[in-house]
Order: C-alpha cells, then structure tokens, then sequence
C-alpha cells in the first residue's frame, strides 16, 4: 500500500496503462513537458517519449477528432482537456462521432478513446474553469462517464477506462487532486461502473460523487451527532448509474438525498430522483430531495462557496426529509 | 435536377453573398492558368503535365494513364455506371424508397480519378456524396443505398474496403482522416516492412468553412501525416455559393498550413487521377499531407430535398455543360480510336442491368428489429440498455396476440 494524491494515482494509472499496452498514447495540450497544467502527466513524456505522450495543438476538436482516427486504426488514445468549460469546442466530435461510431457500423467498430476532464468548482478561479458538465454528455447514448473521488479509484479506473471497448470520459474531481489516500497497486480492480457504499447507515441514503464525496461524508459524520444514521454512497460512475445499489440502499433507510456540483435542473440528481421513485416508491419515507447547483451559469469565484453544496446545504435537505 | 427544367428568366441571386460579403474581396473562383488540366473540354488531350505548386515545378507525367486505352475505358465505364446509379437512387427517392438521395452527378470525374489512384492500403473517409469513391473501392452498390433507405446509419464494413461510413456532419471526418494517417504513421515507424499508406478525406466547399477542417489540417502538418485533403468544389454549399465560403481560391489555403495545395479540373479524370497518385505518393513518402481542389461542379441538387432553381442561374448550369466529365472522355475515347460504339453500346446495357439489380436489391431490403438496435450501443454490456431492453420486449410481447404491434 502506498499513500499518494489523486493526482498521483492517475499519473501511476497512466503510467501503468502506457506500460502494458504500447498502443496507448496520450494527447492533449501542455501535458508533455509541462505534465499538464495540473501534472496530472507529469514524467511520462521523459519516460515513454513524444510519440506516447503527444502535445498537440491547441484545439479540442482536433485532439478528439483525431483520437477518433487513431481508435480506428487500433490505437488506444487517452485525451486530456484542460478544463471543463474547454471541452464544448470537442462537443460535436464526443457527441455525434464518438458516441455513435459503435451504432453506426452496426457493431463493426469500436471507438476505446478516453478523455480526461478536470471538473468542478472549489479553486477560485476564474470562468469556464469550474464547471460540471457531466449530465450533457450522459444524456448521450454511446458514451460511459465515470468519476472518481479518492486516490484508490484514481489509480484504478483510468486503467480500466482505457481497457474499455467503449468510449469512457473520465470526470476528475480537480479540486480534490490533492487529496491523500492509500492505493493498493496490486488489488484487483472492482466494475468501475458500480457505486460504492462507504458508509452504512439506517435512516437515511445520500448519494454523491467526485468533489462531493467528501462533503457526503463528513455531512453523515455530523448528522451522526444529532442521532441521524446516514448511509453514503459513492456513485463512481455516472452513466451507466448503478441504480440496484442506490435501490437497495433506499429500501433499507427510506429516505434519499442526492447531492452534486452540477445545476439542478436538468441534472444527474433528476435522473437518479425519477428512476428510485419508480423502483422504490412504497419504501420511500420522503419525496427524494436533491442537492446541487443553481440555475446559473457558474459564479463568479468570490461567491462560489455559496453556490456550491456544502455540509450544510446536505443536513438541510436531510431536515426537510425527516420533516415528512 | 435536370437544367431544362430551370426558366429561362434568370434570376436576380446573381449577387447572392457578393452583394452582402466583401463585394471587392469576393473569391476569384474563375480557374487560373496554374490549374491542372490534361483532357481538355473539347475532348482533347493538351494543357500542361507540369503545374507550379509550392513554388516547385512537379511533372505530372509519371502518373498519366493517358495512353492505356484498357484503363481509360475503364474509368468511363466507373463514370458512366455511377451516373446511372444516380439516376436510379433519384427515381427511387421520388417513388418514395429512399428517405433522400445525394446526387452526384457532374462530380464522376472527382471521384472516380482520385479513388482508382487510392492503393488497396490507403484509407479514405468520405462525407455523403462520395458514391465514385465507394465503387473505386469495391464497395457493393446496393449497400450505399441502405442509409438513404433507413435500415442502417452504415451499410458496409469500412475494413474490408479501407473505405469509411459516410459522415453527414460536414468535416468531422477531416479529422478522423488525420488521426487515422497518424496511426498509419506510427504502423510504419514500428515496423518498416509495411506498404506505405495514406489517408484521403473527402469535403466539399462548403465544408471547407467548418473549424473541423482548419483543425485538421493544423494536426496533419504539425504531425507531418500522410493524409490527403480532396476538396470537391462544386461551387454551392446547398444554396450558398463558393464565393461565400473563401475570398481565394480553396488550394491556396495550403500554403497557409505549410503543405502544398494544388487546383485540379474536376472535370477531367485524367488530371484528377494524376494528382491524386502524385499527392498521395507525396502523403506516402513521408512528405506529409497535401491539399487538392477539384474544380467541378454539382450538376444536380445538393439533396432531393433541395430545388435549385430557386438559387441558381440557368446561364450557370449552360456554361458547365460542354464541361461533362463524361461528354468529353468519351469524346477523346472516340477520337483516338480507343472506344467505338460497341464499347458504349454494351455499357449502356451493362447499366441498364445494374439499375434493375440495385432496384430489386432495395426494395427486398429489410428492415431491422428495433430491438436489435440495442445491442450496438456499447461494446460491453451496460445495465440500463439490458434493462430497457428487457422493457420494450415485454411490452412488444404484450401485443403477441393481436399479431405484431403497429
């Protein structure tokens, strides 16, 4: 067991992936000498060279289009996108081209790109930096979204996103990068489409994931004080959404919370509210209450920790569970 | 549509985006002396082999197949089939078969002389129009048409004939073709005993506007890859002239990208032929990518949907017609004794049979079970496709006995 950052684990996942499989490549901007603007990529040019660890222009269409091509051609290209709000110019290649390359050939081709987002708020800094974008690209058929939220799944499920014959983007939590924790570089990896329970609990289910995990957590710790037992959820992949485990969750506590950065409306919590509803409506103690952000374009930093979810924000939405 | 059809009025688009576009800087689309051309539109063989490209003079005859009569015969026989199989899939979208058709016609030469220059090992990406390109590579007729007939988005597997699914988003493919060539690439840097290979993407002037295309050419010349850009001209995005979409003349953007780009006549097979093989042998050697223009012209509607007497001037379509692709090999073929009536004669019929088969083909096509659309989604099993599977198939088994549910 080694202790490191979430941004060290992927780094070691990367490494490991451009290890086993010289097909592997990375592409993106400033990710060679500079290792990324956040070192995610830090040492792997010096160690695998310029043709694995590819500074390409500044463009994200190119970057995913031309992933496209080299899926193709059998490669296995891994895409970094600086940051979330950058990703809209690569939008139309993620979502009419590599979504659908699968369907379109009938089955015939597969499309393994992976691309890496930094996602989400909490660094202060300035727009397009902050954002959370992940319910616009799970709204579309043909890709796999997943999100890590400690240094364990870091390390592991970027290995198995890019061991995927589907296209997978990997939403990482950047304001978490430097979060600490122990990676077991020789477990074997779980589905890294299946939520995790990390916490049991009896009256009530909160599910988050990515930055929020922490924030879940240390919510039930609280809640824990005033008598509540909360039961938290890792959801770990965000489509496809483990939904047995969230139901059988909310089956036993009868009461569910789903908290994250995003907007609201239109969100992943509206999914997750309607599905438990329908496969667990007569367990349910309360209407399922969501968490998140607001109708707003991302705010501006010095307001930020209003806009996001704190632990706060989830006790009240507990209180207005246990109010019914 | 047929240019008898347009009134005989014309119209007052004349000035259609010069009038609102930099009337002073409009593109200057009229052919310029540095064009390639070697069958000239009277059907003879002139113009010059050589043409000045990235300022280096670069002698196209290595790569004329002017004089082998079996050849040329051959590609009028690709023009001629495939300008009947255009025809055919316009009368079968107007009888109601295919949701829409993508005519080709006046394109033959574009397509039929830069796809007979592709080597087995070159792989091309087209948009949606490239019917030429597909019959150079072998693919079957009938299956191009299974898109327009809406029983597949696809229609034929892109590995067995290096030919890729049509893309209806204008110029994603541009960027395929360069992360493609990338790959190509990297094969033969890994093992040298490889055939060199190259990439071809297929795009039109209209196209030509999208980010895509910059991007792509921004990769494949900071990557050097061996990539082809085939620009088909043909002079209208739908109903917006070229001279909207650039102020110069298309093969000059290369030399804004750093690879050379060089202005062929579209219409003239040879040429085309000539300078794709000279192009992709350039892509191949490790030169890195080049850009083509055909300078053709859509003698037919964008789509089925389209009605071009609404945009364009007749006088237009009269100027392009002595400059068919087919008219005039046809009319060197004739002279220099390479083909007689007997060689048109049994190509017509050859045709005419073609069209009966691709008809009979269309209409036993069948059309697929919604719910084996599910399973090519994903590659790997995905829970909420299974569960919404399982759903459709119990409710479509809820109709089983008043028969199969509308």
């Amino acid at each position: 067991m080694a202790t490191m950052t979430i941004a060290k684990a992927i780094n070691e996942g990367l490494r490991a992936s451009l290890a086993s499989d010289p097909k592997t490549l990375l592409m993106g901007e400033d990710i060679g000498e500079l290792g990324g603007v956040y070192r995610v990529t830090d040492g792997l040019k010096k160690d695998f060279g310029a043709l694995r660890v590819v500074d390409s222009p500044l463009a994200e269409s190119g970057i995913i289009g031309t992933a496209i091509g080299l899926a193709l051609r059998g490669y296995r290209p891994i895409c970094e996108i600086q940051f979330d709000g950058f990703v809209f110019p690569g939008f139309n290649q993620i979502t009419t081209q590599l979504a659908k390359l699968r369907t379109r050939s009938d089955g015939m081709l597969s499309a393994p790109v992976v691309i890496r987002i930094p996602y989400g708020g909490g660094i202060g800094s300035v727009e397009h930096h902050s954002e959370s974008p992940e319910a616009l690209f799970a709204h579309t058929a043909g890709l796999r979204i997943i999100t890590p939220s400690n240094p364990q799944d870091a390390y592991w499920m970027i290995q198995q996103a890019v061991t995927c014959e589907d296209p997978v983007i990997v939403f990482e939590p950047k304001r978490r990068y430097w979060l600490k924790g122990e990676v077991d570089t020789s477990a074997p990896a779980g589905d890294p489409f299946s939520a995790h329970v990390l916490r049991r609990g009896t009256d009530a289910t909160v599910v988050a994931y990515g930055p929020l995990v922490p924030v879940a957590l240390a919510a039930a710790a609280a809640a824990d004080e005033d008598g509540r037992s909360i039961e938290v959820i890792d959801l770990r992949s965000i489509s496809p959404i483990d939904f047995d485990t969230v139901t059988e969750s909310v089956t036993r506590t009868g009461r569910l919370i789903v908290a994250h950065e995003a907007p609201t409306f239109g969100g992943i919590g509206g999914e997750i509210a309607a599905r438990i509803s329908e496969r667990a409506f007569l367990s349910l103690e309360s209407p399922v209450i969501r968490v998140g952000g607001f109708h707003m374009p991302y705010p501006v930093a010095r307001v930020e920790e209003q806009y996001l979810p704190d632990i706060d924000r989830i006790l009240e939405a507990l209180d207005r569970a246990f109010a019914y | 549509m047929n240019s008898s059809r347009l009134p005989a009025a014309e119209f007052e688009v004349e000035e259609v985006g010069r009038a609102v576009h930099s009337p002073d800087l409009g593109a200057r689309q009229e052919p310029d002396a540095g064009m390639l051309q070697i069958l000239s539109a009277d059907g003879t063989m002139a113009g010059g082999l050589t043409a000045e490209i990235a300022g280096r003079t670069i002698d196209f005859s290595p790569y004329l197949s002017a004089s082998d009569a079996a050849h040329l015969r051959s590609l009028y026989r690709d023009m001629f089939l495939i300008r009947r199989f255009d025809q055919e899939s316009t009368a079968l979208q107007r009888q109601g078969q295919l949701a829409l058709w993508v005519p080709l016609t006046g394109q033959e030469a574009a397509q039929i002389g830069s796809g007979r220059a592709l080597e087995p090992q070159d792989y091309a990406f087209p948009t949606y129009r490239e019917h030429g390109v597909a019959l150079t590579r072998g693919v079957e007729l009938p299956d191009i048409l299974r898109l327009f007939r809406g029983v597949t988005n696809g229609g034929w597997d892109p590995r067995e004939r290096n030919f890729h699914l049509y893309t209806l988003v204008l110029a994603a493919q541009s960027l395929h073709a360069v992360g493609y060539a990338m790959g190509m690439q990297r094969d033969q840097l890994a093992d040298p005993s490889l055939p060199p290979a190259a990439s071809i993407a297929y795009f039109g002037d209209g196209a030509s506007s999208e980010g895509d295309i910059h991007e792509s050419m921004v990769f494949a010349a900071s990557f050097n890859a061996p990539v082809v850009f085939f620009c088909q001209n043909n002079q209208w995005a739908i109903s917006v002239p070229s001279s909207v979409q650039t102020r110069v003349p298309l093969a000059q953007r290369a030399e804004g990208y750093g690879f050379p780009g060089i202005r062929v006549d579209g219409n003239d097979v040879v040429a085309v032929e000539a300078a794709t093989r000279w192009a992709l042998e350039h892509a191949r050697s490790g030169q890195g990518p080049v850009l083509i223009e055909a300078y053709t012209y859509r003698m037919s509607a964008h789509t089925t949907a389209d009605d071009p007497t609404k945009y364009r001037l007749s006088r237009d379509e009269q100027e392009w017609q002595p400059r068919d692709p087919l008219a005039r090999l046809e009319s060197y073929l004739r002279s220099a004794g390479m083909a007689d009536d007997a060689f048109f004669e049994e190509l017509g019929a050859e045709a005419r049979a073609m069209a009966t088969e691709l008809r009979q083909a269309v209409l036993s096509m069948t059309s697929p079970e919604l719910a084996d659309r599910f399973a090519s989604v994903y590659a790997e099993p995905h829970p909420l496709v299974q569960e919404e599977l399982r759903f459709f198939q119990e409710y479509e088994a809820g109709f089983a006995d008043e028969g199969k549910h509308a």
